[in-house]
């Protein structure tokens, strides 16, 4: 369900007309990153966006077009209402840094540290920022376009345990 | 009455603690996951959920692979109900390329993901029993299992990979043998369905271990993005079907199930009850199944055309080779959408970003398990090591999707 005119007029009135698009019926606005955590409490609390469906990231690296390396994305939904909108913030190298939402949702808490597991973007205030799915040793962030499908042999580098040291 | 409740220690206060490694390899967890719990005795006191023993890197397989292709990788992500993730795939594929499937094609996915959401709660629920002690109720639960896998094999040719769906449409149609099983299937379930009642429901030793277990209330469930029967089992009234109807679903009645308990039990009962509430959707949605092509058009070039337009159709031919072919298919815009369905577990949806070529050049997957359990060390904390297993089993957590 796309978002409401109110939710839109309100997300235009802040960031001007051009930062909000809609398409397939989807509302998409980009949002700045120092403007990230009080629209995000703004939408919770006066528009009761009270689900984060979704956290994620793309690397534009080799997208036709792009400015910006990444957009953070978040998916919110309201669950009374059914309105749905998602938030972006765009985000590039070196600063790589954003605000937590864990103070907002719990549920932000795993999806951010997926994030910055596959992606190295670090979410400034979450609880436990560890790596989730590779291991703590992998130095590398495997969903960056810049990393070849078939890996660049960190297997191969972690050092082999024998049975005496286990 | 849980323990739970009773008193709740604490980890600073306790000065003697055991470390347990659950898992990867343990027969409870059923695929491998592990998680490390701090003990009192046989009180849990906190659980340190370790993932990432499966990873496979699904989403960077997405972006090699082109939109007909993947849904071969989206069939192992859940595999107990592989076709509700195909559904869910290409339902996002056609929303990026704005195709409006056939009305037949809409009623066909709606009772494939149906049936994929049977087998799911039946997997789930089984699973759970057998790991309460009910093994009767797994045995149940596994036979009917059979039966979609039967069906699912004269569909498409595949027990457990069906990889069914298609960019605007689906592998195969309907035979009529397919339609004379899947009534039958809907004439011998409903005696199944009440047996599993009756052997669980009110059995004693189930219903000790699984009430006031686990408890999730209705605010954290939304707090913590719980979705599916786990949030329904706490009062959550979200369902996709009927909140944001996608295919042909707003054509059917159908209940949504809820409960207020948000226990282990709660979470066992709503997934018996969708299977009741699947039954009467795929009951309309085979009866009134509309005739027509399963496809779009030829002329749209976006799906691959039967083998009957290749040989005997000169359009078909160059559509089959046009799409067939590397860089030759459909374009799709530069765009990105987020598309979500519910499938058997909770909302499952996925973030496609196309850029122009016949691969997504971003394929995300917002797995529901994933986000389930995240829950788990909340959900634990306090009750008894036996309860682990029962706490697992309601999350119904798939090691695949959790690990990507």
């Amino acid at each position: 369900m796309p978002a409401t005119t109110e939710t839109i007029a309100a997300m235009e009135s802040r960031f001007g007309k051009e930062k909000v698009t809609t398409f397939r019926d989807q509302t998409r606005v980009v949002v700045p990153r120092d403007e990230l955590l009080p629209t995000m409490r703004m939408l919770k609390e006066a528009r009761s966006f009270d689900l984060l469906v979704e956290v994620t990231c793309v690397d534009y690296l080799k997208f036709r077009d792009a400015t910006d390396r990444f957009g953070l994305v978040y998916c919110l939904a309201n669950t009374t209402t059914n309105e749905r909108l998602t938030v972006r913030v765009m985000l590039n190298e070196p600063d790589l840094k954003v605000e937590s939402m864990c103070a907002l949702w719990n549920g932000a808490n795993w999806l951010e540290r997926e994030v910055y597991d596959m992606f190295g973007i670090e979410f400034v205030g979450h609880p436990d920022l560890r790596r989730i799915l590779m291991p703590e040793e992998f130095t590398s962030f495997p969903l960056r376009k810049d990393y070849p499908m078939q890996g660049r042999g960190e297997r191969h580098n972690f050092p082999v345990l024998t049975r005496n040291q286990a | 009455m849980s323990i739970a409740s009773l008193e709740k220690p604490t980890a600073d206060k306790q000065d003697y603690l055991w470390t347990l490694n659950f898992g990867p390899q343990h027969p409870a967890t059923h695929t491998t996951l592990r998680i490390v719990l701090k003990l009192d005795g046989e009180r849990v006191i906190d659980a340190m959920p370790d993932i990432g023993y499966l990873h496979s890197g699904f989403e960077k397989l997405g972006e090699h692979l082109d939109y007909n292709q993947y849904v071969t990788i989206t069939d192992r992500m859940n595999y107990i109900s592989p076709v509700a993730n195909g559904v869910a795939w290409h339902g996002a594929v056609e929303k990026l390329l704005g195709i409006e499937i056939t009305n037949r094609c809409k009623y066909i996915r709606v009772i494939v993901a149906e049936l994929a959401r049977i087998s799911d709660h039946l997997l789930s629920t089984g699973a759970m029993g057998l790991d309460t002690g009910a093994f009767t109720f797994f045995l149940y639960a596994f036979y009917q299992r059979e039966v979609i896998y039967d069906i699912f094999e004269t569909l498409s040719g595949q027990r457990f990979h069906p990889s069914y769906t298609r960019v605007g449409g689906l592998s195969q149609d309907f035979t009529p043998l397919v339609i004379e099983k899947i009534r039958t299937f809907l004439k011998t379930f409903p005696a199944t369905l009440d047996d599993m009642d009756r052997l669980l429901n009110r059995n004693r030793i189930y219903v000790d271990r699984t009430k006031g277990v686990g408890i999730l209330t209705k605010e954290e469930a939304t707090n913590w993005s719980a979705t599916g029967p786990v949030a329904r089992a706490s009062g959550v009234t979200r369902d996709l079907r009927k909140d944001e109807p996608y295919l042909a679903y707003a054509d059917f009645d159908f209940n949504v199930c809820c409960m207020k308990a948000g226990d282990c039990f709660a979470r066992y009962y709503v997934r018996l009850a969708e299977m009741r509430e699947s039954l009467k959707i795929i009951t309309q949605a085979i009866e009134n199944l509309p005739a027509g092509p399963i496809n779009v058009g030829v002329d749209e070039r976006k799906t691959l055309p039967n083998k009957k337009q290749v040989y005997s159709t000169i359009e078909g031919t160059i559509t089959h080779f046009e799409l067939v072919m590397l860089n030759r298919g459909f374009t799709v815009p530069n765009e990105e959408v987020y598309s979500a369905i519910e499938s058997p577990n909770g909302e499952l949806g996925f973030y496609v970003a196309g850029d122009g070529s016949d691969v997504p050049y971003r394929a995300r997957c917002r797995p529901p398990s994933y986000i389930h359990f995240s829950l788990f060390p909340k959900l634990i904390r306090g009750h008894t090591l036996s309860d682990v297993v029962a706490v697992l089993g309601s999350l119904n957590i798939i090691a695949a999707e959790l690990d990507r």
